[in-house]
C-alpha cells in the first residue's frame, strides 16, 4: 500500500552536492518521463526531494496529477521496495510451496498425501497461467466497480516500472508476481476442506472457474484502484470497507466457497466411522512454521514497500500468530486435558489469518486483542461446531480460514487505529487522500469502521457462496465431482497420480 | 505346559532336535532390557517385530482438532527366540523380569515346539542352528 506523502519541497542550505552526484548516477539509467506535455526540468531541492520520497515512500514531484515538473526518478523503482516486495513474494509462494501443501499433506492419511501435493502444484502452475492470460488485468487495470478491464492482458506494459495507482516505488512486473501469489494460495487453501475425496479433473475445473467467478471480482472490489469496496484508494468506493493483506479477498472467498463445495461434495467415506487421523503431524508442524515465517511476506509485503506501515504489520503480525498459537493449546489443555501438537499449529495458523485484514491498520495493542480472539473462535467453530452439524470439512478450511477471516475483517473495523496508518487519516491539506474525499477518515474517527466492514463481509459471503454452488454443480454436470467408491478407497495417489507417498515393508526398495 | 508327552516322545527320538520357540509380547519401552538381559544368559540370537494388538489393556483415545478416534491396537513388540530345551526356564523367567512392570499391558509369553532348526550357511541342523 502506497503511503500518499505530500511531497513538500524542502529547503536543504549547502551539503547538496552527494545527493547532487546521486542522483545524477540513477538518473543515467532511467528511460525518458513518459508522454505528457513537456515538464519542466526538477531544480536541485525538487531532485532531493524525490529522493527523500524514496526513502519513506511517498511520491516523486512528477507523480501527482497536474504535475508541472520531471523527476530523475520518473520511471524508476526504489531498490530497497523492490527488494523487499521481490522477496515478499517469494515468502508468499514459500506459504504454498511446501508449506500448505505440507500442513495439508501431513493431515491426511498417507494414501492421500500425494494427492494434496499435486493439487497445490497443480493451482501454482493453473493460476499464473491464468495470471498472465487476464487475471493480473482483471484485478489490477481500472475498469469498473467489480472487475478491472483488459488494459494489462498478457501482462502487456507491465514492466519493472512502478505503477502509480499500487505503488511509487515498486515495479509493476513485481506488484504482479507478489499479487500472482495471493491468487495462487487463495484456491489452493480451498483444498483443506475438500480432501481425500475430489477428483483431480474436477479440481482442475473448479478452480479455473473460480478464479473467475470469485477471486477476481473479489480481489478487484477490494483492492483494485476503482475497486468497489476499496475505502483506502477509491474516492468513489461505495463500501468504504478496509482489507490490508486478503482477509475477506483471501480467506473469506477460500474459506466459504471451502464450505459450500464440501457440502455439495459430501462426506469421506467412512466418515465418523473410520479411523481417519492425521498420517504424520511432523510434517504438518514443517509446514506450520514455513505458514508462519512465508506470511510476513503476505502482511508486512502488503504494504508494498520497506515502510513504516510494513514494519507495524510486520509486529502485529508476530504477536497475533503467537498468540493465537499460545491460547488455542491452552483451551485444550483445559478442556480435554492436553495440549495438543495439532493445537498449536492451529492456533498459530488462525493468528496469521485474523490478523491479515488488521496488520497494517491496528498497533500492537490490537493485535494481541486478535490473537486471542484467533485462539478462541475458530478452536471453538473446529470442535464444537462441526460436531453439531456435522459436515465434512476434513482440514478445518471452514473454521480457520471462514470463521477466522470474518472476524478478522470485523476485529479491524473496530480495532483500526489511523496513527499507524496515515492512509486512515483526514487529509488536512491538498490534494487530499482518498480516505478524506469518500469519508473513510471520518468514519475510522467516529469508530464506526465496523458498519463498513460487515457490508464488506456480506459481500463477500454471498460472492463466494453462490459463485462456489453455481461452480460446483456446473463441475458436477460436467465432469463429475467424486471418484469411484473403489478409487476413494484406495487412494488418491495410487489412481489419480500413479504414484506412493511411502514405499515401506518387505518387497519395496 | 500344552503337549508335554508328545515332546518327549520325539526327544527320545532324536535327542539333538529338542528346540522350542519362545514368542514373547512385551512393551516397546522394555526392548532393550529384555535384549541385554537375554544376551547375559547366554542367548545368542533373537528376531524383533513391532506389531499391534490388544489385550486387557484395550487402546487409547486420539483427538485432532474435533475429531476423535479410538486406537485398539495398541503398539508392542514381538520378540522371538528359538533355543534349546535345557535354556527354556532361565529364558522365559529372564524375559519375565525383564519385561514386567506390574501394570496392565505387559504382554504375554507363547512357547511352542520347534521341529527343525537348519542354519543356511552352513546348513547344520537342529540345535546347532539356532
Amino acid at each position: 500500500m502506497k503511503t500518499i506523502l505530500l511531497n513538500v519541497s524542502v529547503s536543504l542550505a549547502l551539503t547538496m552536492s552527494p545527493f547532487a552526484l546521486l542522483a545524477e548516477n540513477a538518473a543515467t539509467n532511467t528511460p525518458p518521463a513518459a508522454a505528457a506535455p513537456a515538464k519542466a526540468e526538477p531544480n536541485l531541492e525538487q531532485r532531493v526531494a524525490d529522493l527523500e520520497a524514496y526513502v519513506s515512500n511517498g511520491s516523486r514531484g512528477s507523480d501527482a496529477e497536474n504535475a508541472k515538473v520531471s523527476s530523475k526518478l520518473d520511471g524508476a523503482p526504489g531498490p530497497g521496495h523492490n527488494a523487499w516486495q521481490m522477496t515478499s513474494a517469494a515468502l508468499v509462494l514459500f506459504m504454498t510451496l511446501p508449506g500448505l501443501a505440507l500442513f495439508y499433506g501431513g493431515l491426511v492419511r498417507r494414501k492421500n498425501v500425494l494427492s494434496v501435493l499435486a493439487q497445490c502444484l497443480l493451482i501454482t502452475g493453473l493460476v499464473t497461467i491464468l495470471w498472465w492470460i487476464c487475471g493480473y488485468s482483471l484485478v489490477f487495470h481500472n475498469g469498473g466497480a467489480m472487475y478491472g478491464s483488459l488494459g494489462f492482458k498478457f501482462l502487456e506494459g507491465v514492466d519493472s516500472k512502478p505503477n502509480g495507482d499500487y505503488s511509487y516505488w515498486v515495479s509493476q512486473n513485481v506488484y504482479a508476481m507478489y499479487q500472482l501469489m495471493f491468487a495462487i494460495i487463495t484456491p489452493a487453501l480451498i483444498i483443506g476442506a475438500i480432501a481425500e475425496r475430489m477428483k483431480f479433473a474436477a479440481i482442475f475445473l473448479f478452480m479455473t472457474l473460480w478464479m473467475f467467478v470469485v477471486y477476481f471480482p473479489q480481489a478487484h472490489m477490494i483492492w483494485g484502484i476503482d475497486g468497489f469496496m476499496n475505502g483506502v484508494w477509491n474516492p468513489k468506493a461505495g463500501i468504504r470497507a478496509i482489507d490490508f493483506a486478503g482477509g475477506t479477498v483471501v480467506h473469506m472467498t477460500s474459506g466459504w466457497s471451502a464450505l459450500i463445495l464440501c457440502l455439495i461434495l459430501g462426506k469421506r467415506l467412512g466418515f465418523g466411522k473410520e479411523n481417519m487421523a492425521p498420517h504424520n503431524m511432523v510434517i504438518c508442524m514443517i509446514g506450520t512454521g514455513m505458514l508462519w515465517v512465508g506470511w510476513y511476506g503476505f502482511n508486512a509485503g502488503s504494504a508494498v514497500a520497506a515502510d513504516v506501515i510494513a514494519a507495524n504489520a510486520f509486529t502485529t503480525t508476530t504477536l497475533a500468530t503467537a498468540v493465537a498459537s499460545f491460547v488455542w493449546p491452552m483451551a485444550e489443555w483445559i478442556v480435554r486435558g492436553k495440549p495438543s501438537i495439532l493445537g498449536f499449529c492451529s492456533g498459530a495458523v488462525a493468528g496469521l489469518v485474523v490478523i491479515t485484514p488488521a496488520c497494517g491498520f491496528v498497533n500492537s495493542t490490537g493485535a494481541v486483542i486478535i490473537g486471542i480472539a484467533a485462539g478462541l473462535v475458530p478452536w471453538f467453530f473446529c470442535y464444537k461446531v462441526k460436531a453439531w452439524f456435522g459436515y465434512d470439512d476434513a482440514l478445518d478450511t471452514f473454521g480457520v480460514h471462514a470463521i477466522g477471516g470474518t472476524i478478522g475483517a470485523f476485529l479491524t473495523g473496530v480495532l483500526a487505529d489511523p496513527a499507524v496508518n496515515a492512509n486512515l487519516q483526514l487529509s488536512t491539506a491538498d490534494p487530499k487522500n482518498p480516505a478524506t474525499q469518500n469519508g473513510l477518515a471520518n468514519i475510522v474517527a467516529n469508530h464506526m469502521l465496523w458498519v463498513e466492514q460487515l457490508k464488506a463481509i456480506g459481500v463477500t459471503l454471498v460472492l463466494a457462496c453462490v459463485g462456489t454452488a453455481i461452480i460446483a454443480y456446473i463441475v458436477k454436470a460436467v465432469v463429475g465431482l467424486r471418484p469411484s467408491e473403489e478409487v476413494e478407497t484406495a487412494g488418491l495417489d495410487l489412481t489419480e497420480h500413479g504414484e506412493e507417498g511411502y514405499h515401506t515393508g518387505a518387497g519395496q526398495s | 505346559m500344552d503337549g508335554e508327552g508328545s515332546v518327549r516322545t520325539s526327544e527320545t527320538a532324536n535327542p539333538k532336535r529338542q528346540m522350542k520357540k519362545i514368542e514373547a509380547i512385551i512393551k516397546p519401552f522394555k526392548l532393550e532390557e529384555v535384549k541385554d538381559a537375554l544376551g547375559q544368559i547366554g542367548i545368542e540370537g533373537m528376531t524383533v517385530s513391532e506389531v499391534k494388538g490388544f489385550g486387557r489393556q484395550k487402546g487409547h483415545t486420539e483427538i485432532y482438532r474435533g475429531s476423535e478416534y479410538t486406537v485398539d491396537f495398541l503398539p508392542k513388540i514381538k520378540i522371538e527366540v528359538v533355543l534349546g530345551d535345557d535354556q527354556l526356564d532361565n529364558a522365559v523367567a529372564t524375559i519375565i523380569k525383564a519385561a514386567k512392570t506390574g501394570k496392565i499391558g505387559d504382554g504375554k509369553v507363547f512357547v511352542s515346539t520347534v521341529e527343525e532348526a537348519v542354519r543356511i550357511r552352513t546348513e547344520e541342523k537342529g540345535k546347532a542352528a539356532v
